[in-house]
């Protein structure tokens, strides 16, 4: 038996048996398990998108946060009109499924970044972002945009919420990243995202965010305190990381075109 | 290896013979994991789960496996196995599978795994080697989990996601040790937990590689 097992013919028919036996395996488990991965991705979304526009209830459930969530209306914008596109532009059926992070890397749908403009240090831009939009009748409550850029180690990936008047800020949070955790990785303390809300992005020029993060904190007759956020300590790149790609998400390159229209209502 | 009971295979590698103190093997995952103590408990569960299933896997067609490629047959199995649990990981446990990302993926790599699928589950029974695997998995967590306890404690001021010692950064009083949070630190921990099991267990102290021989003062010619 112990010669009989060392044959060539013996060793390929092992190895054959093994590789096709273990790939039904995988392969089952990978495809059986599917839809409840996608699921579960999509209501992670939508838990990060309800946490920045601070509409998520504690503990919720999936349910709640399904019903919260489909207050809002998913729309495509193309960034560099500012105007609302359908979903068969950029090859979708529904504004659920398009993956704006994707299609950065397709030559079709995004753009190269020029250098000096690349704030965010994303290098490719997509030309068509999908927001997440609040109304109450007619009038603007919310708009949720999502936003991405690089800190210190990492992209980190979030979401903005602003309010009405499409310039004061609601919220801000990050859902992925991976910063020096008590340092940079502080970008997810309640209490730093909180000190976001009631900030304003624009001053006289709607195209110029001018958010700031600065050391020491902002004491309250700061010059300028509504475009400030304190800096988080021990993390000046994390912060000068998220500074920088707020501002460019904010800019004439991301979405200050399209918050300019919502204000006008031509959006 | 022979004669050893049921018992003893699934209970000595817990202090006596532990996968991470005294054979050193699986530290990378030690230190990447143990941030906070509900990552950890769902590292540990992953590895006693494929530990267990490749060593039975492996043992059960250890006759047949020609010597050739048992090592890459080893590797075969065991890789699937890690890719099955990730895949249930992120179907059932979304959040804690993100914190893990890709420490789950390197269970393949982790050394206790195939250490005693090539070391135990090769020459022993399907029944012994399964028990092998839950007992090296559980000398795995037992181990991770005194280090998850320290660095989450002193790191963050929690125990299981719970405040233990309210943070500064949350307005408490307790100046958390950003170093815990870091991978590094769980080098010192193990290191102390190394040197506490063998001062518990002498036998384990590994004899010195050469001894140092008495200073002698050599008269000049």
């Amino acid at each position: 038996m112990a010669k009989g097992k060392e044959t060539v013919s013996r060793t390929v028919i092992v190895a054959l048996v093994l590789s096709v036996f273990f790939s039904v395996i995988v392969s089952t488990a990978a495809v059986s398990l599917k839809p409840l991965q996608v699921k579960n991705q999509t209501l992670n979304m939508k838990v990060n998108i309800l946490a920045a526009a601070g509409m998520l209830p504690e503990g919720a459930s999936a349910a709640q946060i399904e019903d919260e969530f489909s207050k809002f209306e998913v729309l495509l914008v193309d960034l560099d009109s500012g105007q609302y596109v359908e979903p068969s532009a950029v090859n979708v059926e529904d504004p659920m499924k398009y993956d704006m992070y994707k299609a950065a890397s397709d030559p079709q749908l995004s753009e190269a970044i020029p250098g000096d403009q690349d704030r965010a240090s994303i290098k490719r831009r997509p030309d068509v972002a999908r927001v997440f939009v609040l109304k109450d009748g007619d009038e603007l409550q919310k708009v949720v945009l999502p936003i991405h850029g690089y800190g210190l180690w990492s992209t980190l990936y979030g979401f903005v919420s602003l309010k009405g008047d499409a310039n004061t800020i609601e919220g801000l949070g990050f859902y992925q990243h991976a910063e020096t955790p008590g340092l940079g990785g502080e970008v997810d303390n309640p209490r730093w995202k909180a000190m976001w809300e009631g900030k304003e992005v624009y001053g006289d020029d709607t195209s110029k965010p001018e958010i700031q993060l600065v050391k020491g904190g902002v004491s309250p007759d700061a010059k300028d305190k509504e475009h400030k956020v304190d800096a988080l300590s021990g993390a000046t790149l994390t912060s000068r990381g998220v500074e920088n790609l707020v501002n460019y998400w904010l800019s004439d390159s991301g979405y200050a075109q399209y918050l300019k229209n919502l204000r006008q209502g031509e959006a | 290896m022979a004669g050893q009971t049921a018992k003893q295979v699934l209970f000595e590698p817990i202090f006596s013979n532990n996968p991470i103190a005294l054979q050193i093997l699986g530290i990378c995952s030690a230190l990447a994991v143990t941030a906070s103590l509900n990552v950890t408990i769902v590292m540990c569960i992953s590895v006693i789960a494929v530990t267990a299933c490749s060593n039975f896997a492996v043992s059960l067609i250890r006759n047949q496996i020609p010597g050739s490629i048992r090592i890459i047959a080893q590797m075969t199995i065991i890789a699937s196995l890690v890719i099955v649990v990730d895949q249930l990981l992120k179907a059932y446990a979304y959040e804690i599978s993100k914190q893990l990302s890709v420490f789950v993926g390197l269970i393949i790599t982790n050394c206790i795994v195939m250490g005693r699928a090539e070391g135990f589950a090769m020459q022993n029974t399907p029944g012994m080697s399964f028990l092998d695997g839950i007992g090296n998995g559980l000398g795995y967590s037992v181990l991770l989990l005194f280090v998850g306890f320290w660095r989450e404690l002193f790191g963050s001021g929690s125990l299981f996601g719970v405040t233990i010692l309210s943070p500064v950064n949350e307005g408490g009083w307790y100046v958390t040790n950003g170093l815990l949070l870091l991978p590094p630190s769980a080098f010192f921990i193990i290191g102390l937990a190394i040197w506490a099991l063998r001062t518990w267990k002498p036998e384990q102290v590994e004899e010195p590689d050469y001894k140092m021989s008495a200073h002698k003062v050599k008269e000049a010619f």
